[in-house]
């Protein structure tokens, strides 16, 4: 499948895009968080740690065992600092 | 009833007071909040990134919670994004209701849940570098009043 991937704050920064496309088979964010980390070394560093991290499938914050399955967009950040 | 705005543009907080006061119908209670950036440690500037789409969802649903929790008769969320000054207006949150309870802890849990569950992040601009700022463990803990 086919999803774009979005990135925030210093997540953004670190990674170097906001955001980007790619294919993948991974069934859950986890496994998908794995094979971001895979690609370059700035990826892997800006993934590295899960508890510094919050995602949301299609707009809806999830945990990391969240399935992908008809997900089209997935966005990493950290916690949110609001109001 | 509900009316969430996500916005860049500077807002007037007494003008929109004044307007959400007058369009409620049955309110015996107004209840209004503000956040401003404060100027302290030297701050130059307060940089606000947030998600669109999802900041209008998320909030929009922070909202239809507090109106299935308390009988209210209208909820303004409103939300500014971009780079910001000293003694600027962040975001407002306004509530009415017949008893001023409910208005009070419906703008309370308004923004318990909008610090920690709407898409946004500040970022610290100061004479040593900019910062991003940590989401705090108090922050996430507050949501448990509720």
């Amino acid at each position: 499948m086919t999803l774009e991937i979005l990135y925030f704050a210093w997540l953004r920064e670190r990674i170097g895009a906001a955001r980007e496309t790619v294919e993948t088979d991974a069934p859950t964010v986890a496994a998908l968080v794995e094979e971001l980390r895979a690609r370059d070394p700035h990826h892997a560093a800006a993934l590295s740690d899960l508890s510094a991290l919050r995602v949301a499938v299609d707009q809806e914050l999830r945990d990391f065992d969240a399935p992908l399955a008809g997900a089209r967009e997935i966005s990493f950040f950290p916690p949110m600092t609001g109001g | 009833m509900i009316d969430i705005r996500v916005q860049a543009e500077p807002f007037d907080y007494g003008q929109e007071c004044a307007d959400f006061a007058a369009a409620q119908d049955g309110a015996g209670a107004v209840v209004t909040f503000c956040g401003i950036v404060r100027g302290d440690g030297g701050l130059e500037a307060m940089e606000i990134e947030h998600y669109p789409g999802m900041t209008e969802r998320a909030l929009t649903a922070i909202a239809d919670e507090a109106a299935r929790r308390w009988a209210l008769t209208g909820v303004l969320v409103l939300h500014r994004h971009g780079t910001l000054s000293p003694g600027a207006h962040i975001m407002m949150v306004a509530t009415a209701a017949p008893p001023r309870a409910s208005a009070f802890s419906a703008a309370d849990f308004l923004m318990d849940y909008l610090k920690s569950r709407a898409p946004f992040w500040k970022k610290e601009h100061r004479p040593e570098g900019p910062s991003w700022v940590a989401a705090k463990a108090s922050d996430e803990d507050a949501l448990t009043r509720w």
